[in-house]
């Protein structure tokens, strides 16, 4: 506990730091970079000691806000979210440095480093914290300090419109949580969460329900996920990484903990986790085929990969709520090692995405194309990212969706109960992941591999030691946490044992021997690929090769126009599920002998945003404008407002 | 000891089965055909060759044909042949080997795309369609066959099933079989998802993504390919004929079966179409409905 309060104390000192250092970018970002680094260094070992030991450490100091107490807790689940916290943003700190550096002359930089560590700060208060205030000024600093990065470009009119539907979600979740956490409060009285306890009957669905919403908000769990693909492109790519990798999972988190209050539950609510998350897990990877901006798809397939953590939830609820140890522990420990996961890989596909917008001044798939010739390095780390988002061996991605996998078939073996949600949870996982692996061909193919398909990136080159060394150290854990997973087995016990009492023992009973061959066969398949090398190696060694143009079907000249683009390579796939996407395409009018120049353009929707969100927002304005009596600008008018509440508020104390 | 031994003979008669369903075809289509052994002659001569590179491509397109071919070694190694364990088995080595094979279509597609052409590209297109169809379907079957054995490994699933399965749940069974087989078609690429003959490349879907592999590469791809029919007709063998106490007589038996699988092929090829490519997707769902219809059935039994 006293490293993780220090880790909180350098990150809150640097970021004041860094603000009062504006002047001078160099000095902000010295002091950004050593505290993002110092307190990832310090908290580390904290929440793996809590981690490996399975026992929370608590710390409570007086605090003379009313209602509120400066509890802290630091139990094994803060601690297994805490992991990942420090060491994306601790490695997005290091790459943010060579990242911002075109940014400082114009004085950007210094005030972004000081949100970033806010950031940082607050999410760590958020997974700390064991009293609602003391929570709620964490979530709230954290939608602050995340909304400002998103407006980093706030020049742009995109990033002004991503940053306000960002803050209206913001707000709009927060006034959730308040109202799930006064409602846990009410029968003890205290909002410490150690005093909550379980609402009876409908109350403690309404809380649940609550709580799903304004966590969801979070998330971004479909179809709460119309502000993710909006604001994640907007922030710069190292705060984007840490947004996908990590805030989002304070959603899965704060869930997790309300559930912890909440217990026992109904079946429904498993099953309503489920249901969202097979829907989240299918429209997110469907979406983000259907994407032509690199980041934007990567903020779609974070809607996926949040689907799927709730499918492995929703299996561990119906688990527990049918008194099926091994279900509960399967389906847990899978959304949680798989949440860890997503942290290292879809950090490290931000970077990677970073990187080339970094060089080459544009995410557009369409106009890109081999880069791998140019930033070779680059393009290794994002192949390894795509490997393991996509599941495939020997990589990380692997394990967690196994441990799911696992969980479903338990499911459907249990019993004729539970069979049809195990069946639902290995569609959904076997058909996000085939779409996965399309979604992500589709990806990597279109930057790096190929010829360039515009001039546009001609310039592009691997990026400085300080992006590299982030890149290549999350490509590492990414591979390291995939060959070595059951060193992951206890801490991630001891995290399960934390949310979902018992699961611990069951989870070890279940999956140590699965996970050991699984990673004994990736080691198998490291062995056979050096083999297979060995062997090209081999009968290559005394020959050498030829080289010579594409074999373009006999045309010896073809050009960079005549590849496969992005959209094309995606479109037999957006064309079979265009009732769901909705993409629209604008083609040209082809008229006379001798057309002279036309243009086609498809735009892949924001289909939940436009047909459901925008026009009840137009409604809701619609309805505010009839209040607009209320609203003067003047601020005498205001304070007069406040005033009253005030004297309201006492008089029914009174 | 034994669990090896298969294992070899899986590596050593894989390039067989190719060969059969081409003389199978050559026989409907009243012609002598190539020799059975003709792929061992074209992987020992491509071995030797000197590969050509195309400019364009990159170490992705180097690379992709021996790892992918290590993908599927991986694979082979945990399927079971004949009732006896295979070299490799765990609860749930189901989701390693539908990932393996993940794996090794995502190696062949990334050096499709690595190559810059029009025509390779629209290959690793429609290859990666196909599989968002087939896979779920592979998975449904896996589910059922679990669910009708109580086991996650494929050693479990295929020690138990007997005769006595057969004979209480004969129409899972057969709707698995049928289901099976279209997803052996579609990702084998054989007729009617692909063509492998076919003489122009834009109609192709395997073989074009393939079409700028040479030498040592165009030997792992081609053994790979026979792997992975090896594979799949291993695995419905393994459903069709029921467990009888093992040995020297079964394994022969075993083997009969997979070939008379890869026969059927031959004949699905000579006596079909291949369907428009729109269709083809269809046809997997197909398999797909037969998968569910098949987990239906044994959930309610």
């Amino acid at each position: 506990m006293p490293l993780v309060l220090f880790s909180l104390a350098l990150l809150l000192v640097s970021s004041a730091l860094s603000l009062s250092f504006s002047g001078s970018p160099a000095r902000a970002r010295a002091f950004g970079v050593i505290g993002a680094v110092g307190a990832a260094l310090a908290g580390l070992p904290a929440a793996a000691g809590v981690l490996f030991s399975g026992r929370a450490e608590t710390l409570s100091l007086p605090w003379p806000v009313p209602m509120g107490s400066l509890s802290l807790s630091l139990d094994p689940l803060a601690a297994f979210f805490l992991v990942p916290l420090f060491l994306l943003t601790g490695l997005a700190a290091v790459y943010g440095a060579g990242y911002m550096e075109r940014y400082e002359a114009s004085g950007r930089a210094a005030p972004a480093w000081a949100q970033f560590n806010l950031l940082t700060a607050s999410m760590a208060l958020v997974l700390l914290a064991a009293n609602a205030v003391l929570f709620m000024t964490g979530w709230e600093l954290m939608a602050l300090s995340s909304f400002l990065l998103v407006l980093f470009e706030g020049e742009k009119k995109q990033a002004r419109r991503a940053g306000f539907i960002y803050l209206a979600v913001g707000a709009g979740g927060a006034l959730l949580l308040l109202a799930a956490f006064g409602l846990l409060a009410a029968p003890s009285g205290s909002l410490d969460f150690s005093s909550f306890l379980r609402p009876t009957g409908a109350r403690a669905a309404a809380v649940f329900l609550i709580a799903l919403t304004g966590f969801g908000l979070k998330a971004g769990f479909m179809p709460l996920h119309v502000w993710l693909p909006e604001a994640h492109p907007a922030a710069p790519s190292h705060v984007s990484a840490v947004m996908s990798g990590v805030m989002i999972k304070m959603g899965v988190y704060g869930l997790l903990r309300t559930l912890g209050f909440l217990a026992p539950w109904p079946e429904w609510w498993g099953a309503l986790v489920l249901v969202l998350g097979a829907v989240s897990a299918l429209g997110g990877v469907l979406f983000a085929l259907a994407q032509h901006d690199l980041k934007r798809l990567l903020a779609y397939s974070s809607i996926e990969n949040i689907g799927i953590i709730l499918l492995g939830l929703g299996l561990g609820m119906i688990g527990l709520s049918r008194g099926s140890a091994a279900l509960a522990a399967l389906g847990l420990a899978g959304a949680l090692l798989h949440a860890f996961n997503h942290s290292l890989f879809k950090g490290l596909l931000f970077m990677g995405a970073g990187a080339v917008i970094h060089s080459a001044g544009l995410g557009e798939l369409e106009a890109l194309g081999g880069l791998s010739k140019k930033m070779p390095r680059t393009s290794a780390c994002f192949l390894a990212g795509s490997a393991s988002i996509t599941a495939l061996p020997p990589f990380n991605g692997f394990v967690g969706e196994f441990l799911i996998y696992l969980a479903a078939f338990r499911a459907l073996l249990d019993g004729r109960a539970t069979a049809h949600w195990g069946a639902a949870a290995l569609l959904a996982l076997a058909a996000a992941g085939a779409l996965a692996g399309g979604c992500f061909a589709k990806a990597f193919g279109s930057v790096f591999l190929g010829e360039p398909r515009s001039t546009k990136c001609s310039a592009a080159h691997d990026p400085g030691a300080p992006m590299l060394a982030a890149m290549y150290a999350l490509a590492a854990a990414c591979l390291a946490a995939g060959l070595l997973s059951p060193f992951l087995l206890l801490p991630l016990a001891n995290a399960a044992d934390a949310a979902f009492p018992g699961a611990g023992a069951a989870l070890y009973a279940l999956a140590a021997l699965p996970v050991a061959f699984v990673s004994a066969g990736f080691s198998a398949l490291c062995g056979l690929l050096a083999l297979a090398a060995a062997l090209r190696a081999w009968l290559m060694c005394r020959r050498g090769y030829a080289e010579g143009p594409t074999w373009d079907c006999g045309y010896a000249r073809p050009t960079a126009r005549m590849q496969y683009g992005a959209s094309s390579f995606s479109q037999p796939l957006t064309d079979f599920f265009q009732p769901l996407l909705r993409s629209l395409g604008r083609e040209p009018e082809i008229r006379g002998y001798f057309p002279s120049g036309a243009s086609f353009s498809t735009e892949a929707q924001a289909l939940v945003y436009n047909k459901i969100y925008s026009p009840a927002a137009h409604r809701v304005r619609e309805l505010a404008y009839r209040f607009t009596w209320l609203q003067h600008g003047r601020l005498q008018i205001y304070i007069l407002y406040i005033v009253l509440t005030l004297l309201a508020l006492l008089l029914w104390k009174l | 000891m034994r669990p090896a031994l298969h294992f070899l003979a899986a590596l050593l008669l894989a390039p067989l089965l190719p060969g059969v369903i081409n003389r199978v075809k050559a026989f409907f289509g009243g012609r002598r055909g190539q020799p059975l052994l003709q792929l061992y002659y074209d992987l020992f001569k491509l071995a030797g060759k000197t590969p050509v590179y195309s400019r364009t491509t990159t170490w992705v397109f180097r690379a992709s044909p021996a790892a992918g071919l290590a993908a599927l070694l991986a694979a082979a190694a945990a399927l079971p042949f004949a009732g006896a364990g295979p070299l490799f088995g765990f609860e749930g080595d189901l989701v390693l080997v539908v990932y393996l094979l993940g794996l090794a279509r995502f190696l062949t597609v990334l050096a499709a795309l690595d190559t810059g052409s029009a025509f390779e590209g629209m290959g690793a297109s429609r290859e990666m369609q196909f599989a968002v169809f087939a896979e779920p379907a592979f998975f449904l079957c896996l589910a059922a066959l679990a669910h009708i054995t109580g086991s996650l490994s494929f050693s479990g699933i295929f020690a138990a099933l007997t005769g006595d399965t057969w004979r209480t749940a004969a129409p899972v069974l057969a709707l698995l079989t049928a289901s099976l087989f279209i997803v052996l078609l579609a990702e084998n690429s054989r007729v009617p998802a692909d063509d492998p003959n076919t003489h122009l490349e834009l109609t192709m879907i395997h073989e074009v993504m393939v079409l700028d592999h040479s030498g040592p590469d165009l030997a792992c791809i081609l053994y790979g390919a026979a792997l992975k029919l090896w594979l799949f007709s291993s695995l419905i063998a393994g459903m069709l004929l029921p467990r009888a106490g093992g040995g020297a007589y079964e394994g022969a038996l075993y083997l009969g079966v997979m070939l008379g699988v890869t026969g059927a092929v031959g004949v699905t090829e000579s006596a079909m179409a291949r369907l428009r490519l729109l269709k083809v997707p269809y046809m997997l769902i197909t398999a797909f409905a037969f998968a569910a219809l098949a987990l239906i059935f044994q959930l309610g039994r």
